[in-house]
């Protein structure tokens, strides 16, 4: 008796050891925490954007790392729900993560606090707060792509360039699902309207957004808008593509946000050839035509593998993975630099999100500068449309409306 | 708890209608109370402890669906709603007026209990899966209220940032902190649900649920305990809505969805309904076991597929096994987890002699 239980004594110590050897060993490496919603309300996103950021990451561990450093990248699946997000925050912590990639706009605000807390930084790209871009009011919140505020200013700009440059009495419609997500750019593009001079009216989708029957036929039976603005979400944007497509408005005169602006939207709406001239916006490229693209396809082949079918199917949301794993990578790797090659802390990582310029990955990722002010990078958005089966790029990155943004930015934190 | 009644002789009225009734009973839960109190909060990691926020949290909002549900017999799916109730309420007082939290917890509750007594009046006069939709549709319209309501959500964002609850100027922050701060709320939560349950209000509760003609004809009047009901009910859930709102520091009604009204329908079915004990495993069930189902695929699964790939398979994987499971134990026992442990501890009560 005696005997065994010191056997099990020793080999329990022996494990022990191998255990803290193995930590030993994983010294050169950082741990990012990742939300992730794959079986969730929003799965259309995270089942292609997440395993395109692991394909990112898998890639910059196949060249060596970052500086020397292996990344090692802890999931974890929300299901868009709140409690299980801020669990997943404290076991990252617990997980010695330097930085949590956070999915969801309830996510992130129930978690706005606790970062700043922990002293670690996250990203919300695409979602979130408009106000999150005011980086001295949020220190550790990086909006990085453009918010909704920024989306409405550049449509609205995009749509002066398709009338004519001139929206003097023109009309726009906003269609939007009515959440606070929707609702949020009507401040900006009200305050845009008072410059242009346009004429904008609201179109509200309630919950859970796929009913616009009736909303549509307003826009094109009473209203007959110049051109449509439609920030709407999940199988939304498709009703919204049928339905205007079935009413005769030209498609070309309909402009999505980020969220309306994926393949599986237009595929949803009837096909490519049904969405012909649909105009989104985007915050990160579209396509394969990009050279980190074409890496992860040349990694992929290197292990005698096929790329995964998602890249080309979901080019939007597959390249968004990409961006937002790049974008933390590249702070990570400022991180470590600035550290001499040390290995850096969550604070250190924060920092080092500040001075992330000029990083456009062969132009799927648009011409960010963040500051200490300005953690939303610019606002920068392409718009891209439907042509001939595929999404044609249709304007460069532009930013519009800046200083009504900033305005809005300093009321908001005034209240 | 093994109770083992022989040898106990009650001698007055006070003993036998005691809470705990058996002296074994009274030592069980004084050592579930040092051990929350005292060891768990000083020997766990600050993540185990943020489970068991969540698990508090959770147990505060069960029982008061439980009290509705398991006691008096009406359903409800709005739960989430007046959940959502507390929390703006309990965030426009700690924002606008600068209250401290125990004068904003109580206040959320009572607004919540206003609001729940009056989306309690259909059941007067509709019953089971018609209840249910009305109920459903209040869930909707509180929802739009607050989302349209810029006095109540305090703009488009619908968002109104509260700050950490603080006791005699120190801010509660910590999750060892937040620890202690829901357990103080939890226990008092769970001694009131006891007391009630064998209250005469509580055997009103079960008298509607059995047969609320049967009831009425004994002299319950049928529309106070119903509103009571669904009053008392929507208190807890907006004490557990603002126990949510400073625990993640934000007031959000998108945090509070039809979803979160159907786990915690989930949670009493699963524990057993009309049961103290039921609705504590059940919460606990709900909210800790698929993090714990995630934990083991990851370790297994650690040996099988790299970590893009297992990402890829342990969420559906959390999914399939938390389904399955919610079947297995439904099935074994209809009745919910505290009827498993009551026919556990019948069983050993006798041991060795089962007859």
């Amino acid at each position: 008796m005696w005997t065994r239980t010191t056997k099990a004594l020793g080999v329990a110590a022996g494990l022990l050891g191998l255990l803290s050897g193995a930590a030993v060993a994983q010294d050169k490496e950082v741990v990012i925490g990742m939300q992730c919603d794959r079986t969730g309300p929003t799965q259309i996103v995270g089942t292609t954007l997440c395993p395109a950021y692991h394909d990112y990451v898998a890639l910059v561990n196949s060249k060596g790392g970052l500086e020397g450093f292996k990344v090692k990248v802890i999931e974890i699946d929300h299901e868009y729900k709140v409690p299980p997000a801020m669990e997943a925050h404290e076991r990252f912590k617990k997980e010695g993560a330097i930085f949590h990639s956070v999915y969801g706009t309830p996510q992130i605000a129930a978690l706005a606090k606790k970062l700043e807390e922990d002293k670690m930084a996250a990203t919300s790209p695409g979602f979130g707060s408009a106000a999150a871009a005011d980086g001295r009011r949020y220190p550790y919140i990086f909006p990085v792509a453009a918010t909704y505020w920024s989306q409405g200013a550049v449509a609205v700009q995009f749509v002066k360039q398709q009338l004519g440059g001139n929206l003097k009495g023109k009309k726009i419609a906003y269609l939007y699902y009515d959440n606070p997500a929707g609702k949020e750019p009507i401040g900006v593009l009200e305050d845009i309207a008072k410059v242009e001079g346009y004429e904008m009216r609201t179109f509200a989708v309630p919950a859970p957004g796929i009913e616009m029957g009736a909303q549509i036929l307003d826009i094109t039976g009473r209203f007959k808008p110049d051109f449509v603005i439609s920030h709407l979400f999940g199988r939304g944007p498709s009703v919204a593509i049928k339905e205007l497509k079935g009413k005769g408005f030209p498609l070309s005169r309909v402009v999505g946000f980020v969220w309306a602006a994926s393949e599986a939207d237009i595929i949803a709406a009837g096909g490519w050839g049904v969405a012909e001239g649909y105009h989104t916006l985007q915050y990160a490229g579209v396509g394969r035509d990009y050279p980190v693209i074409k890496d992860i396809e040349a990694m992929y082949k290197a292990q005698n593998k096929e790329p995964p079918k998602l890249m080309a199917d979901n080019s939007v949301m597959y390249n968004r993975g990409v961006f937002q794993a790049a974008i933390q990578l590249e702070a990570i790797r400022i991180a470590i630099k600035n550290k001499g090659g040390n290995k850096p802390t969550s604070q250190d990582v924060r920092d080092a999100f500040e001075q992330v310029k000029g990083f456009t990955l062969g132009g799927l990722a648009p011409p960010l500068a963040i500051t200490p002010e300005d953690h939303e990078g610019g606002g920068w958005a392409q718009v891209w449309t439907v042509k001939g089966g595929k999404f044609v790029k249709t304007t460069e990155w532009q930013q519009a409306y800046r200083d009504i943004i900033k305005k809005h930015l300093a009321d908001d934190a005034k209240k | 708890m093994f109770h083992r009644e022989a040898g106990n002789f009650k001698t007055t009225y006070d003993s036998d209608m005691a809470l705990f009734p058996l002296p074994l009973a009274k030592w069980a839960a004084g050592f579930f109370l040092l051990v929350f109190t005292l060891i768990v909060p000083f020997s766990m990691h600050e993540y185990y402890l943020s489970v068991f926020i969540q698990i508090f949290i959770a147990i505060v909002g069960a029982l008061g669906l439980n009290i509705l549900v398991g006691y008096t017999g009406q359903i409800s799916i709005g739960h989430a709603a007046f959940m959502s109730v507390g929390a703006y309420t309990a965030a426009n007082l700690a924002v606008k007026l600068g209250l401290p939290f125990w004068l904003t917890l109580p206040a959320g509750g009572l607004m919540a209990a206003f609001i729940g007594a009056i989306v309690g009046i259909p059941s007067l006069r509709i019953k089971g899966t018609y209840l249910a939709i009305a109920t459903l549709a209040s869930q909707l319209i509180i929802e739009w209220i607050i989302n349209h309501t810029p006095a109540i959500s305090g703009g488009a964002a619908a968002s109104i940032e509260v700050p950490r609850p603080s006791l005699f100027g120190y801010q509660l922050k910590s999750p060892r902190e937040l620890y202690y701060f829901t357990l103080f709320f939890v226990v008092i939560a769970i001694v009131c649900t006891m007391n009630l349950v064998r209250s005469r209000i509580g055997r009103a509760f079960v008298a509607i649920r059995d047969q609320d003609i049967a009831a009425e004809i004994i002299g319950i009047n049928i529309f106070r305990y119903k509103l009571l009901a669904f009053a008392i009910s929507s208190f807890y859930a907006g004490v557990c809505g603002v126990l949510y709102t400073y625990y993640y520091s934000i007031a959000n009604y998108e945090a509070f969805q039809i979803v979160v009204s159907i786990d915690y329908l989930a949670m009493i079915i699963i524990g057993g309904l009309g049961s103290v004990l039921g609705t504590i495993l059940g919460a606990i069930f709900v909210t800790a076991l698929p993090y714990a189902i995630r934990e083991a695929v990851n370790l297994v699964g650690g040996y099988i597929w790299d970590t893009a790939a297992l990402s890829a398979v342990a969420a559906s994987m959390k999914l399939v096994i938390f389904g399955a499971l919610i079947i297995f134990f439904l099935v074994v026992e209809p009745e919910g987890l505290a009827r498993l442990w009551r026919n556990i501890r019948n069983y050993f009560r006798v041991w060795p002699f089962s007859y």
